[in-house]
């Protein structure tokens, strides 16, 4: 098949300045053949909903290290709405505690990658739940 | 003074130092041994837990509840919003304010946390970076508030902040500017803050991010170089100002490749110190450290197996001959540790210290065919780096660029994969794995009251200090910023009239821009 790439925007929102995993997932979807974008540190929610927009996003992943999760998801959500992306996946990765994952999917998380997540989950995942074939 | 004699069960007198006739000893250039003669034979390291959150008030009581547990220093831990130099009240700051340490926004709070704390007996270490001008300014005011001179305190900055653009991430200013504001605190503390160490230059987060141990090193001293050369530059000689310059190292991993990159690292600097730089000065030579954390080799999984591997981690550190040595306590993989584990981490230490005998006596592996020959290839291999890194256009241009970011990270990245492919093995990861899963992380709890509460008391703040004293230093801070002058004396004065780290980091942000993050793969 020719057809594009799936196209996946990974943002740190926050404050928080851990990026080694963001930076390794992202390592990991680009050697998958996806199109990837990571928008570097410390993003506010306008700043990702823009981005997601621009890259005509098929999966917006956040990853959160700091505990914020929860407000940080929340306001990640509002921004994508408000800015118009609707059709894109998103994905919350980090330190989550499986009690969170409830409140994260309520808030319209597709998925939630924690601590004990693979490499090879991730891939899978995006790839079977992107909205088009790779 | 060899402290008391040292006697096994067995009747056998222990020296402090043993070494055949010619040998080098420890206390002696290049300082392979350790930089004292008699190391822990006459003082054991310092125990310095990492520790802060929430308000300076709920700080305060932790850090009261460390000192009474024998933690001999403080390591201050700050909320992210502070590091990052925004105020409590910043829409940045929502959802952080003191989850990950302690909320700072002016000398208040900097007054409430360490009230009645001797600070001319407890050494204390703030670990900022980005804001390190604001937060030590803050603490100098408070100290002198409080009726000690600038002279008498003991401590350390972290402020090292190229290695913030490489892992950790609470950069604010462009690189240039950046290291002249670690330059400022160099030659801010040279001169009227002796006993303080104004930057620890840490390889740590550098091999937190995906380097191994020998570049760990390397990068570490080819970063202290820079400050190095940078401060020479302003015309002060090496003598005057690099025994404030001290390091923090890593200590997770293959326990003799830790030992064998603590012993050429320290040698190492030594050489280059005296040879490349002229310094006639011992204490200028001599690499001191705090070696600890050793977050990266923590799980989440079986996470009371974090308890024994620390156990090791913090052996390593004393075979190593640390100055310092602080633990990453067994929830620390997911969460701000919580009172006991924290315990727990000064009680391993405890246990190191007096009851297996870690302090007999100095450097004990030395002359180990196996621990010299290793610590002379590790030496190699780190002179090779930093050559290598030289050759490029030196750490500044490679940080700048990004080129040492996207090589830690590929290096992260082949690790995660080898990990999962079960070709590295980790206990309760990829072998020994238990049948029934981990229970749920515990995190430690964010109140969302305690925030509020730091939020009115900054506004408190503002409406209580004088609007026009406050313009007025802000714009003394933004004119030593233009004319290059040290920013230090300037930043005290905005302090003390209760400007907040972000105002302050603001003032300086008019000046200096704000760093791009060069994104690369």
């Amino acid at each position: 098949m020719t057809e594009k790439p799936i196209r996946v925007l990974i943002a740190k929102p926050g404050v928080d300045g851990h990026d080694v995993g963001a930076k390794v997932v992202c390592r990991a979807l680009m050697e998958a053949g996806m199109q990837v974008v990571y928008t570097g540190l410390r993003k506010s929610p306008e700043e990702i909903a823009k981005a997601a927009r621009e890259l005509d996003a098929d999966v917006v992943g956040l990853s959160i290290m700091s505990g914020a999760h929860l407000p940080l998801s929340e306001k990640v959500a509002e921004s994508l709405k408000a800015a118009g992306v609707t059709r894109a996946k998103l994905l919350v990765g980090g330190v989550i505690p499986a009690r969170d994952r409830g409140a994260l999917e309520q808030l319209g998380v597709a998925a939630v990658f924690g601590v004990d997540a693979t490499l090879g989950d991730v891939v899978s995942w995006v790839r079977a739940n992107a909205g088009r074939a790779a | 003074m060899s402290g008391p004699k040292v006697v096994w069960d067995s009747g056998i007198e222990i020296a402090p130092v043993y070494a055949p006739d010619g040998a080098e000893k420890p206390g002696e250039y290049p300082y392979t041994r350790g930089i004292h003669p008699l190391m822990y034979r006459q003082r054991p390291w310092t125990m310095r837990q990492y520790s802060g959150f929430g308000t300076a008030a709920e700080t305060h009581e932790r850090f009261l509840f460390l000192i009474k547990n024998g933690n001999t220093g403080l390591n201050v831990a700050f909320d992210l919003p502070t590091q990052c130099g925004l105020d409590s009240d910043d829409p940045m700051a929502e959802g952080e304010i003191g989850r990950v340490g302690m909320a700072v926004d002016t000398l208040a709070d900097m007054e409430e946390a360490f009230a009645d704390i001797d600070l001319n007996k407890i050494s204390v270490s703030l670990t900022i970076n980005g804001s390190a001008v604001a937060i030590m300014g803050m603490y100098f005011a408070m100290a002198e508030k409080r009726g000690f001179s600038l002279g008498e305190l003991r401590g350390t900055a972290q402020n090292d902040i190229l290695k913030e653009f490489v892992g950790r991430g609470t950069w604010i200013f462009p690189v240039e500017p950046s290291v002249r504001l670690v330059g400022d605190t160099i030659e801010f503390c040279a001169r009227q803050v002796p006993h303080y160490s104004p930057v620890s230059v840490c390889g740590y987060h550098i091999r937190e991010s995906g380097a191994t141990p020998a570049q760990e090193m390397a990068y570490g001293l080819a970063i202290a170089c820079a400050y190095v050369d940078h401060v020479r530059a302003r015309g002060l000689d090496v003598d005057e100002f690099a025994q404030g310059i001290s390091f923090n190292f890593d200590i997770y991993g293959n326990l003799w490749e830790q030992i064998a990159k603590f012993r050429a690292g320290r040698r190492l600097w030594a050489k280059i110190m005296k040879e490349r730089y002229g310094a006639k000065n011992p204490k200028a030579m001599q690499l001191r450290m705090i070696a600890g954390g050793g977050g990266a080799g923590l799980t989440v999984e079986q996470p009371l197996n974090n308890l024994v591997r620390s156990a090791y981690y913090a052996l390593a550190s004393a075979l190593s001959g640390t100055q310092t040595m602080a633990l990453c306590s067994y929830d620390e993989a997911y969460t701000i540790p919580s009172e006991q584990a924290a315990k727990l981490s000064l009680r391993t230490m405890q246990i190191l210290m007096t009851e297996i005998g870690a302090c007999d006596t100095v450097d004990p592996l030395a002359g180990s065919y196996f621990v010299e020959s290793t610590t002379d290839e590790m030496e190699r291999r780190i002179v090779q780096m930093m050559e290598k890194l030289d050759a490029e256009g030196g750490v500044l241009k490679a940080i700048a660029e990004g080129r040492v970011q996207a090589d830690v990270n590929r290096q992260a990245y082949e690790h995660k994969q080898r990990v999962e492919r079960g070709e590295i093995k980790k206990v309760g990861v990829n072998c020994f794995v238990d049948d029934e899963k981990s229970p749920d992380v515990e995190f430690h709890p964010y109140r969302r009251e305690e925030a509020e509460k730091q939020i009115a008391r900054l506004a408190r703040v503002r409406a209580e200090r004088s609007a026009a004293e406050v313009d007025r230093t802000l714009e003394a801070v933004r004119a030593a910023a233009r004319s290059g002058e040290n920013v230090m004396p300037s930043v005290i004065a905005a302090v003390k009239a209760y400007a907040t780290v972000g105002e302050i980091c603001g003032a300086l942000k008019q000046v200096f821009g704000t760093y791009q993050e060069p994104v690369r793969f």
